[in-house]
C-alpha cells in the first residue's frame, strides 16, 4: 500500500504546449493512422478534472482509490496527489492502492498465462469504504466485471465508482463509468494507445486506426484497447 | 519465457520460466495472502485428479487446497482399495481419467517415471507429484520459494542439503531447481547415501558436515527413509545422527541470516533436534504455507491456455 504522492507536476508553463486534440492523423511505423487524443497537458487537465468530481460527490468521505494494473494503478496515483492538493480541511482520508483482476478473468482458457501484477489494498480493508476504481481505457467492460469480482472477495466497500481516462465504447456488459477523462467513438479494428510517463516516458492516448493503408501488427501498442477487453 | 505442457521435473523449467512460477506464487499469495476469503474463480469448473499411488498426507492435502482455492473441482484417487488393488494398469487407469475429463492429472508413485509415462496417455496436463527416487519438482520450487523470501536472489548462495541423497526425489529435484537459479549447491551425506553419478551433478559433495556448514546461507535437511531402505546404509540411527545430524552446535556454524529447511515429515532426534526444528531460523512451517501457493502458480500456469490455438 503506497502512501499518496506527490502531486503529479502535469504541465507546467514551462512544460509541453498543448496541441489541438484533433490534430491531423499521421501514420505511424507499421502504416497505420495515429490521432492524437490527448497530449500531455490534456491529460493532466482530464486527472485535474476527474479530482474535482470526484470531491463533488465523496469530498468529505474516506476515499480508496484502486488503479486496475498496469497504467490504472499510475493514473490512480495520480488521482490520489490531485485529490490531496484539491481536497479542503474537511476531506476525508484518500488511500491508493492496486488491484490485480488476472485471476478473475473470464478468457483464461482462451489466452496463455498472463503475468500477474501487484494487488495491493490498505491496510485496514475496504470494509464500508468508497472504492473508486482506476482504468486507462473502458472497453468491452470484462475488466471492470472482474474487479468487481475481485473487489468483492476483498471486503464489502459501502461504494464502489468506476473512473477511467478513456471510454471507447463497444461494451458486451452493462457497465458504465462514474467518471470519464474522455469518450471516443472507435472502430472494433481500432486501438486506442494509452502511454504514461511512469512506464513509457511520455503521457499521450492516441487512436491507432487500420486501414488499408498496412495493419498495425508488431508495433508497439502500450495499452491496446483491443486486446485489453 | 515458456511454460512446459506437464511439470515432470525440476529440469523442465528453464531459469525465466523457474523465476516467471516464483513471481505468480509472490503474486497469488500477494492476492489472497490476508483476506478472510481465501478463493479465487481462476478455475472454476476445472478438474483436477489428484493420482496418488503411494502413501502421502502431506503433499495430496497440499495439492487438493491448492487446486480447491481456485475453485477447480477435485477427485482423489488412491491406488489403496482402489481398481489399482484389483489389478488395473496405469495404463488403463489413465484412460479412465482420460475419459472422464480430466484437466490436469497430480500424479504420485513409487515407480521413477511413472508421471513421465502417464503424460504421453492423457491429454491433460501431468504434474509430477514425486516419483520413486526421482524427483519431486513442486517441492523444489516451494523450497526455492521460501529461501528466495529469505535470501533475495538465490545467485551465489551457498545452499547445503544433507542426508538420504541416495532416495531423495527432493534432493535430486532442489540440485536441478537450485542450480538453474544460480546458487552453489553442496551435498552432504554418508558415502553410502550418494548416489551413482553424483560427480556428474552441479553440485560439490563433502562428507564433512561441519566444514560444508561454515558460512553457508540455508542448509536443507532431508529425512533418513527407513521404508526405502532395504539394507544397511549406516550402522546405527545414532551414529547417523552425531554424523550428518543437525543439532544447536552445528546451526550456529550457518551464516547469521541462515534459514534451516526440511521436506517433512522429519525424524526428530534423527537428522534434526528439536531445538533447531523449532528454532528461529526454521522456515519449515512456512515451508507447507508456501507449498501450497506455489501449487496454484503451477495449476494456474499450466492450465491456462489450453484453448488457444497451437497452445501446448
Amino acid at each position: 500500500m503506497s502512501a499518496v504522492p506527490a502531486p503529479h507536476d502535469g504541465a507546467t508553463e514551462s512544460g509541453p504546449t498543448e496541441q489541438s486534440a484533433t490534430a491531423l492523423p499521421a501514420r505511424d511505423q507499421a502504416g497505420a493512422l495515429r490521432s492524437e487524443i490527448l497530449s500531455p497537458v490534456t491529460l493532466a487537465r482530464t486527472v485535474d478534472r476527474i479530482a474535482h468530481q470526484i470531491l463533488e460527490r465523496h469530498g468529505e468521505d474516506d476515499i480508496v482509490l484502486l488503479g486496475i494494473p498496469t497504467r490504472g494503478v499510475h493514473l490512480a496515483r495520480r488521482l490520489a496527489g490531485r485529490l490531496a492538493t484539491f481536497a479542503g480541511p474537511s476531506a476525508g482520508r484518500i488511500s491508493v492502492g492496486s488491484l490485480d483482476i488476472t485471476l478473475y478473468r473470464d478468457d483464461l482458457r482462451r489466452h496463455p498465462p498472463r503475468a500477474l501484477e501487484e494487488t495491493s489494498l490498505p491496510d485496514d480493508g475496504i470494509d464500508n469504504a468508497v472504492v473508486v476504481l482506476v482504468d486507462d481505457v473502458l472497453y468491452s467492460g470484462r475488466t471492470v466485471r472482474a474487479a468487481l469480482d475481485a473487489l468483492r472477495d476483498h471486503g464489502r466497500p459501502r461504494i464502489v465508482q468506476l473512473a477511467v481516462l478513456v471510454d471507447r465504447g463497444h461494451r458486451q456488459l452493462p457497465i458504465r463509468a462514474d467518471y470519464v477523462g474522455k469518450n471516443i467513438p472507435t472502430a472494433f479494428t481500432d486501438d486506442v494507445a494509452v502511454r504514461m510517463v511512469e512506464t513509457d516516458g511520455v503521457d499521450s492516448v492516441d487512436l491507432v486506426r487500420r486501414d488499408a493503408g498496412g495493419p498495425v501488427s508488431g508495433a508497439a501498442r502500450p495499452t491496446a484497447g483491443s486486446d485489453r477487453r | 519465457m515458456h511454460v512446459p505442457p506437464h511439470l515432470l521435473s525440476a529440469a523442465d523449467l528453464d531459469r525465466d520460466t523457474a523465476l516467471h512460477v516464483l513471481d505468480t506464487a509472490a503474486r497469488i499469495e500477494q492476492a489472497i495472502g490476508r483476506r478472510e476469503v481465501r478463493k479465487l474463480p481462476t478455475l472454476r469448473g476445472r478438474t483436477v485428479v489428484n493420482l496418488f499411488f503411494e502413501d502421502s498426507t502431506r503433499t495430496r492435502i497440499s495439492f487438493e487446497l491448492a487446486a480447491k482455492r481456485l475453485s477447480a473441482d477435485v477427485i482423489n484417487f488412491s491406488a489403496k482399495g482402489s481398481s489399482v488393488s484389483k489389478g488395473e494398469s496405469l495404463k488403463d487407469t489413465a484412460w479412465t481419467l482420460q475419459a472422464m475429463g480430466a484437466d490436469a492429472v497430480v500424479c504420485r508413485h513409487s515407480s521413477s517415471g511413472a508421471p513421465q509415462r502417464l503424460s504421453g496417455w492423457v491429454d491433460g496436463a501431468v504434474i509430477n507429484a514425486g516419483d520413486g527416487t526421482h524427483e519431486h519438482p513442486t517441492q523444489a520450487l516451494l523450497d526455492a520459494y521460501t529461501l528466495r523470501r529469505h535470501l533475495g536472489d538465490l545467485r551465489g548462495r551457498r545452499i547445503v542439503i544433507v542426508g538420504d541423497v541416495l532416495h531423495s526425489r527432493v534432493a535430486r529435484s532442489n540440485v536441478l531447481l537450485l542450480h538453474t537459479l544460480g546458487a552453489q549447491v553442496t551435498l552432504v551425506a554418508p558415502p553410502t547415501l550418494l548416489p551413482v553419478g553424483v560427480g556428474s551433478w552441479p553440485v560439490q559433495v563433502s562428507y564433512d558436515l561441519d566444514a560444508a556448514l561454515l558460512g553457508a546461507d540455508a542448509v536443507m535437511m532431508l529425512r533418513v527413509q527407513a521404508e526405502r531402505m532395504a539394507g544397511a546404509f549406516f550402522p546405527t540411527a545414532r551414529e547417523y545422527s552425531r554424523g550428518y545430524g543437525l543439532d544447536r552446535r552445528r546451526h550456529d556454524l550457518l551464516a547469521g541470516h541462515g534459514i534451516v529447511l526440511h521436506p517433512g515429515p522429519m525424524n526428530r532426534g534423527m537428522e534434526i533436534t528439536p531445538e533447531v526444528a523449532d528454532g528461529v531460523d526454521s522456515v519449515i512451517v512456512e515451508q507447507v504455507a508456501n507449498g501450497v501457493t506455489v501449487r496454484m502458480a503451477v495449476l494456474y500456469l499450466l492450465l491456462s491456455g489450453e484453448l488457444t490455438p497451437g497452445a501446448a
